[in-house]
């Protein structure tokens, strides 16, 4: 029995939860999560088809695999085919497809690309191979963060001048910003990031819920929870409340992790980002702050000049925004699918298109070619 | 590389250009791992370019894409099979290469309902490789070839420059025979049918990954490399009613539904909740991020068995060692052929892909 | 994004002034960095993530909210569901 994971995946209390959420329940409602993870939770599990018809999840850009620039993708890439270089990553992104293609191929083409648990098995390989230099994909949401500002700083305090970064941090609440100011907007309920609040806490929410009155409800990431999550944000909306709320207790405080946000705020500094699929939003990455630009791969490798090129054909940014389902695009199953991407929704296990292709190809036929 | 090298004026058999399917061959020029991977991509390999290349005038053998070949030598029946073994670390957790060299081929061979008799050996050494090593691993596969009650008598040896080539890689082929009236095989699943798996499953991927680099992790979870053919043996002789059989390596359970799916055209349901995963090896997917359906096994089958004659396989299996953790996942329908279903723990359903390539540990 | 899973601190112990902990998954054990928890101690429950404790699970809190969860519909049985006026 795996402790914390078992219980909170009790089918009996699974079906409670849903008979509670289903006597809730008088109206439609729409509400998005913006965490990856929750999506695969939901998809995997069931949960979208199990939920009253007139409750709408609308999968968020949760999923920092799916948003991360083309550009960097690229330059991930150029990089990644350098004969000097060895490229870590975690294994999410080996499939996204960049411009051309994708760290797979360039490993096919001889490139040293490396799947790592961890970005500290990134710095065990860089002092392994003081002839190369070692590059680690940083990339991911506020969780991963600390970890990859970690690393960096231990590469800094023990001189291991091999190694570098290529960054690509995106956060989370000016995402949400971004959803409540556009014009199609039709979220009127949130579920947090249950991880990334663990690290940065919850105060940033607060003038989220303020000011565009939405309540938001912090969620962890197993079926009972997100059940939780949903049934307490739907409960807000029924009774006209939009508070923030936390139903990840057990996980999450209101602080945060203190310790990994100044490390966070040291390593790293705030910039504009371009989400993939869904255009720049002001203020929504991170990259690393002055202090550590000799540890950033686009300083250390001429990367300049690229020239990105997306498929007309992909509708990710819809997707993301949750204006279109993955089965309302044109190339959904046919022209794009897991094995044959146009963009980067379709590759990652959270994707909404991949999770809609893996998991829901019975109830959304695809035809045929 | 998109043509082949072709001086001989007649068309290569595969026209690359004008393929009338969506063509991954095209996007793909170089070999990429996941052809290897037992899922999608090795699918397409050999649909689009190894079957092809290698059609004869009777197909029928090749085109049944089972686990090995059934073809008629006279009066008898012989099912003939060849594997590659290319894993790394080559010393792992209940096992190594030398277990996967024999118990695979001999698996293979079982899975068309015969009885495994004769293996061949092909040795591609690395320059280097230390002899204490190779004389390690032949003793491992002279012991399991005993187990499995087969004969080596036949083998090669070739030797290759430091570097090219990992250590060791082995080639075993084998052959066995099919009593007369057993027709086994992936085709021949049929709505109705009930799907059991012989056991736990994703110890042997899990195993392996455990001590490969970079990914160390602690772990009790050993290989399950087991010769499945007696166990194939008892239940034909028992006269239970298979109509297919496979062993769920490369890919998982999840590659052989699927598999067994589309070459039968039917529709597979299963309840995720009876598939059997032990809770280590449940653990260690959690934290890699990795679906257990889709990690290998080394020492299971998959069993399509005529619902008649269901709870006797199982109470066979149960008393065999290598199928004392059988179970009934699922059972075969004739809804949404080609595509298996499978009931979650809390009463949803999900489709259960053919994985694309070799699973990779995720940070989502 | 965030596969966090909760693990059991089996070992703590100090690298170049870096704390690390052994954590159990459940019977399969990882050695990850503690330096954002370092106040964790044997027997204490984490969320890791990419090989870093980013947050301790409170067990009093697990604990009650699995009780919130197992009170759900036994109290609408008696007295409609709540939070429905």
């Amino acid at each position: 029995m795996t402790k914390y994971l078992d219980e909170f995946n009790d089918p009996e209390l699974a079906r409670r939860l849903l008979d509670e959420i289903a006597a809730t329940v008088t109206r439609p409602w729409s509400i998005m999560e913006v965490c990856g993870g929750q999506t695969h939770t939901i998809i995997r599990n069931g949960i979208d088809q199990l939920l009253p018809e007139s409750v709408q999840l609308i999968h968020g850009p949760g999923c920092p695999v799916c948003v991360t620039p083309l550009e960097i993708i690229d330059k991930a890439l150029a990089i990644a085919a350098r004969p000097e270089v060895i490229f870590c990553s975690f294994g999410d992104m080996l499939r996204v497809p960049g411009s051309d293609q994708d760290l797979f191929a360039i490993k096919s083409q001889g490139g040293d690309v490396r799947v790592v648990y961890s970005p500290l098995d990134a710095v065990r390989i860089a002092q392994d191979n003081p002839d190369k230099q070692v590059v680690f994909f940083g990339i991911g949401f506020e969780t991963t963060a600390p970890a990859n500002a970690m690393t960096v700083h231990l590469a800094k305090t023990q001189g291991i001048d091999n190694f570098s970064v290529l960054v690509s941090h995106v956060l989370v609440p000016p995402a949400i910003t971004a959803l409540m100011e556009a014009p199609e907007r039709r979220v009127q309920g949130f579920l947090a990031a249950g991880h990334v609040c663990a690290v940065m806490g919850m105060s940033q929410y607060v003038p989220l819920v303020e000011k565009y009155h939405v309540p938001i409800v912090v969620t962890g990431f197993e079926p009972l929870d997100v059940l939780e999550g949903i049934r307490r944000t739907l409960l807000q909306l029924e009774q006209g409340r939009a508070e923030l709320e936390n139903a990840y207790p057990r996980a999450v405080t209101f602080e945060g992790n203190v310790r990994a946000q100044e490390m966070v705020h040291d390593v790293f500094e705030v910039t504009d980002r371009a989400w993939r699929g869904i255009g720049m939003i002001p203020a929504s990455g991170w990259r690393l702050s002055a202090r550590y630009s000799a540890f950033d791969a686009e300083n250390r490798f001429d990367v300049r000049g690229i020239l990105t090129q997306e498929s007309s054909l992909c509708r990710s940014g819809e997707v993301l925004q949750g204006l279109i389902k993955p089965n309302e695009c044109g190339a959904f199953g046919t022209g794009c699918t897991p094995r044959r991407p146009l963009g980067a929704p379709m590759v990652s296990s959270e994707g909404a298109c991949a999770a809609y292709y893996q998991f829901r190809r019975l109830a959304n036929p695809v035809a045929a070619p | 590389m998109s043509k082949p090298m072709d001086p001989s004026p007649l068309q290569p058999a595969v026209d690359l250009a004008n393929w009338s399917c969506p063509l991954p061959l095209r996007d793909s020029p170089h070999i990429v791992m996941g052809h290897g991977g037992g899922g999608r991509l090795s699918a397409e390999l050999v649909e689009h370019l190894f079957v092809p290349a290698f059609s004869s005038g009777d197909d029928s053998a090749l085109a049944r894409l089972g686990d090995s070949a059934v073809v008629a030598v006279g009066a008898e029946r012989l099912a003939f099979t060849t594997d590659s073994y290319v894993v790394r670390p080559r010393w792992f957790p209940g096992g190594s290469i030398g277990d996967l060299a024999v118990n695979g081929t001999v698996n293979d061979l079982a899975m068309m309902g015969a009885r495994p008799l004769y293996l061949t050996v092909g040795f591609i050494l690395e320059e280097g490789l230390e002899v204490a090593e190779l004389g390690r691993i032949v003793e491992v596969m002279g012991r399991a070839a005993r187990e499995a009650g087969v004969t080596i008598v036949a083998g090669d040896t070739k030797v290759v420059d430091a570097g090219h080539g990992d250590g060791v890689y082995i080639n075993t082929a084998g052959v066995g025979a099919v009593p007369a009236g057993v027709t086994i095989g992936p085709e021949l699943a049929r709505p109705g049918d009930v799907v059991i798996v012989s056991g736990p499953i994703g110890m042997h991927g899990i195993a392996v990954l455990s001590v490969r680099d970079g990914l160390e992790f602690g772990s009790q979870i050993a290989s399950d490399s087991a010769p499945l053919g007696d166990l194939v043996a008892e239940l034909i002789d028992a006269g239970v009613q298979i109509h297919a059989l496979r062993d769920p390596t490369r890919g998982g359970v999840a590659a052989t539904l699927n598999e067994i799916a589309t070459a039968s055209q039917v529709g597979v349901h299963i309840e995720e909740r009876q598939v059997p995963v032990p809770a280590d090896v449940r653990a260690a997917c959690g934290f890699l991020g990795l679906d257990p359906m889709c990690v290998a096994n080394e020492g299971k089958l998959v069993a399509f068995v005529a619902p008649s004659d269901a709870d006797r396989a199982l109470a066979l299996m149960h008393s065999h060692r290598h199928g004392t953790g059988a179970v009934i996942v699922g059972e075969v329908t004739a809804d949404h052929p080609g595509v298996v279903v499978a009931r979650t723990a809390i009463g949803g359903t999900r489709v259960v892909d053919l994985p694309l390539a070799e699973q990779l540990p995720r940070i989502c | 994004m965030c596969l966090g899973v909760p693990g059991r601190i089996e070992a703590v112990w100090d690298v170049d002034a870096m704390r690390m902990a052994r954590v159990d998954f459940g019977g399969v054990t990882k050695d990850i960095c503690l330096a954002y928890l370092p106040d964790l101690v044997v027997g204490d429950y984490a969320i890791v993530h990419v090989g870093f404790a980013i947050s301790q699970v409170d067990e009093e809190s697990a604990r009650e909210t699995l009780r919130l969860f197992e009170e759900i519909g036994v109290l609408d049985a008696e007295f409609g569901p709540s939070g429905k006026e």
